[in-house]
């Protein structure tokens, strides 16, 4: 039995546009998608902003009811079985909030050790266990409102584990973080699968996915688009080459030319401070360079430069499509 | 047992961040002066003392009125803007259980408010209060912030389902003051609304205290509003469910 298995999930919200006369309109945030997860596997689902990853994570954790297919967390309907969903999981998002600031980070932990049914023996015991798993061990009377963002994270996944829960749902755990933060909260994701949970990560740093997770879903636009392990995704767009031109000022109509040629597999404006750079993935063996200066007649063009693709191009082609 | 310790750690907890609050704070300490204030000069000019006595009394219950009915709906705002409340829906317990110590927490700080504007009362106006049954006065200010916590918390479950109903707290705060007879007789008030009056445990919470302070029989006043307390908490109970489902089929628990 999966883990985590979902078949055809999926969501859409009713939002409304204008004051007088109210117009109901329907977005799709999560067009059908199916997956599964096996007990003790690392999974990603890796996307864009918007792409459908914190919705999907809100329907299995039962926050959103799906407005189509079905999704099962160890067993268990996340509709009909809620409440004994609600038991075997864990639940950390990223950024600051989802903390009492007011409050001390113990008696945060406390709180909610006693809203996940933490018996009360167990809970001083379970609490220490996990300040010193997440490195907050001697800052756990301050309150919370003088952590960093670090330390708040670190308490979000303490919090998550407080129950011991069999599997863990960690979305964009490490948004916002500096790079040795982010990399504390990575090593304490990676010791997770050692002791046996099982992880469903969301993020959008694709290097991120490649070192934690198993097995990576790449979901654009509501649909997953790529699911394989991370090295399956490399192999998948390893070839060809990436023509980068810097260009000040470049036509949105420039740039659907540019990904109109004949053998361009995707295309993207970077901005970089006062340039942008459009980034070219071209396929194996083509020479387009010509072609593509070509269509930027009128621009300032700067620096060109032709380089292999690396795996940020395979996730950028991916999502572009 | 659980359940019990469960509500009784929430409640600390939730009274703690209250306290902790400055900005809170100074509304809560302030507010309900400015209230006894209002009521205690114009009751002055009646130059009746049993009025004044009948006004302060009156004074007192809307602080603490106040401090219920809108912080139950801003409290809901604020977990929501905290990103706090999916993690405490998302959580195994019953959310009844989760959302009662939050307002019994509230209204606990009523029973500040109800001290602070008698004694702001007695030092500054001069108004001299005994209590006849200092007993059964504590047992109906009990009463009183138990049956406002009930009445909160029902506030509150509708205020989870809609994301801009916290309005309505603020909405409701007024009205009560003068349907559940804070400063003025209900007698004085329309036929049509006695009913209304008596669905609401304010009315019969003021009548306790007033009963209990100046001589009279609080207990059947105490009954009615401990029974529509537990009425109001019987029913937030019972919709909670429906409401959480709806929320959760419309996405309204986070902010976006």
């Amino acid at each position: 039995m999966a883990a985590i298995e979902a078949e055809g999930l999926r969501r859409t919200y009713k939002t409304h546009t204008g004051t007088l006369r109210r117009r109901a309109k329907e977005i799709e945030a999560v067009r059908g998608i199916a997956f599964a997860v096996e007990p003790g596997e690392l999974f990603g689902l890796l996307g864009p902003n918007g792409a459908g990853k914190t919705t999907t994570i809100k329907m299995l954790i039962t926050l959103l009811i799906p407005t189509g297919g079905t999704a099962r967390v160890l067993g268990l309907d996340v509709v009909r079985e809620a409440r004994e969903v609600r038991k075997r999981i864990g639940y950390v998002f990223g950024g600051e909030r989802g903390v009492y600031e007011r409050l001390s980070g113990y008696d945060n932990l406390r709180y909610f050790a006693e809203l996940y049914g933490v018996p009360a023996r167990e809970q001083k015991r379970r609490i220490e266990e996990l300040l010193e798993l997440v490195g907050l061990k001697g800052r756990e009377h301050e309150r919370a409102e003088g952590y960093s963002r670090g330390m708040k994270q670190r308490l979000h996944v303490a919090r998550g584990l407080l129950h011991d829960p069999q599997v863990l749902f960690l979305d964009e755990p490490t948004i916002g973080l500096d790079p040795v933060g982010a990399r504390e909260v990575r090593a304490t994701i990676a010791s997770l699968t050692a002791a046996g949970k099982t992880v469903l990560l969301t993020t959008h740093y694709m290097f991120e996915a490649d070192a934690l997770c198993d097995r990576i879903a790449v979901i654009s636009k509501g649909s997953i688009v790529a699911e394989g392990t991370p090295l399956d995704l490399k192999r998948g767009v390893a070839q060809g080459s990436v023509v980068e031109v810097e260009v000040y000022g470049i036509a949105a109509e420039a740039v659907e030319r540019v990904r109109g040629l004949n053998g361009v597999v995707a295309v993207a404006v970077e901005e970089r401070e006062q340039a942008q750079v459009l980034v070219v993935q071209t396929e194996t063996e083509v020479e387009l360079t010509q072609a593509i200066l070509g269509h930027l007649k009128g621009a300032d063009v700067g620096r060109i430069s032709r380089r292999e693709p690396t795996l940020e191009d395979a996730y950028v082609a991916l999502v572009a499509e | 047992m659980s359940s019990v310790r469960l509500v009784a750690v929430s409640w600390l907890l939730q009274f703690k961040m209250i306290m902790r609050s400055p900005f809170d704070g100074f509304g809560n300490v302030i507010y309900p002066l400015f209230f006894a204030t209002v009521a205690f000069l114009v009751f002055r000019a009646g130059d009746s003392p049993r009025t004044l006595i009948y006004a302060s009394f009156g004074a007192a219950v809307m602080g603490m009125w106040s401090s219920v009915s809108t912080s139950a709906g801003s409290a809901m705002q604020r977990e929501r803007w905290w990103g706090t409340l999916e993690l405490l829906v998302a959580a195994p317990r019953h959310f009844s259980l989760i959302l009662l110590p939050s307002t019994l927490g509230l209204a606990t700080v009523g029973i500040y408010n109800l001290a602070a504007t008698l004694l702001w009362g007695r030092f500054l106006f001069g108004v001299h209060l005994t209590i006849a049954h200092p007993l059964l006065f504590a047992l109906a200010i009990v009463g009183t912030v138990v049956s406002f916590g009930g009445l909160g918390f029902l506030f509150a479950v509708s205020f989870v389902r809609f994301r801009a109903a916290w309005v309505l707290g603020n909405f409701f705060e007024y009205p009560v003051w003068l349907i559940c007879g804070f400063l003025v007789p209900i007698a004085f008030l329309p036929g049509w609304v006695h009913p209304i009056s008596w669905a609401l445990a304010p009315t019969w919470g003021m009548n306790a205290i007033r009963e209990s302070a100046l001589g009279g029989s609080p207990l059947p006043d105490l009954g009615a509003c401990l029974g529509l307390g537990l009425g109001y908490v019987t029913l937030g109970v019972l919709v909670t469910d429906r409401v959480l489902r709806a929320a959760r089929l419309r996405g309204t628990l986070s902010l976006t």
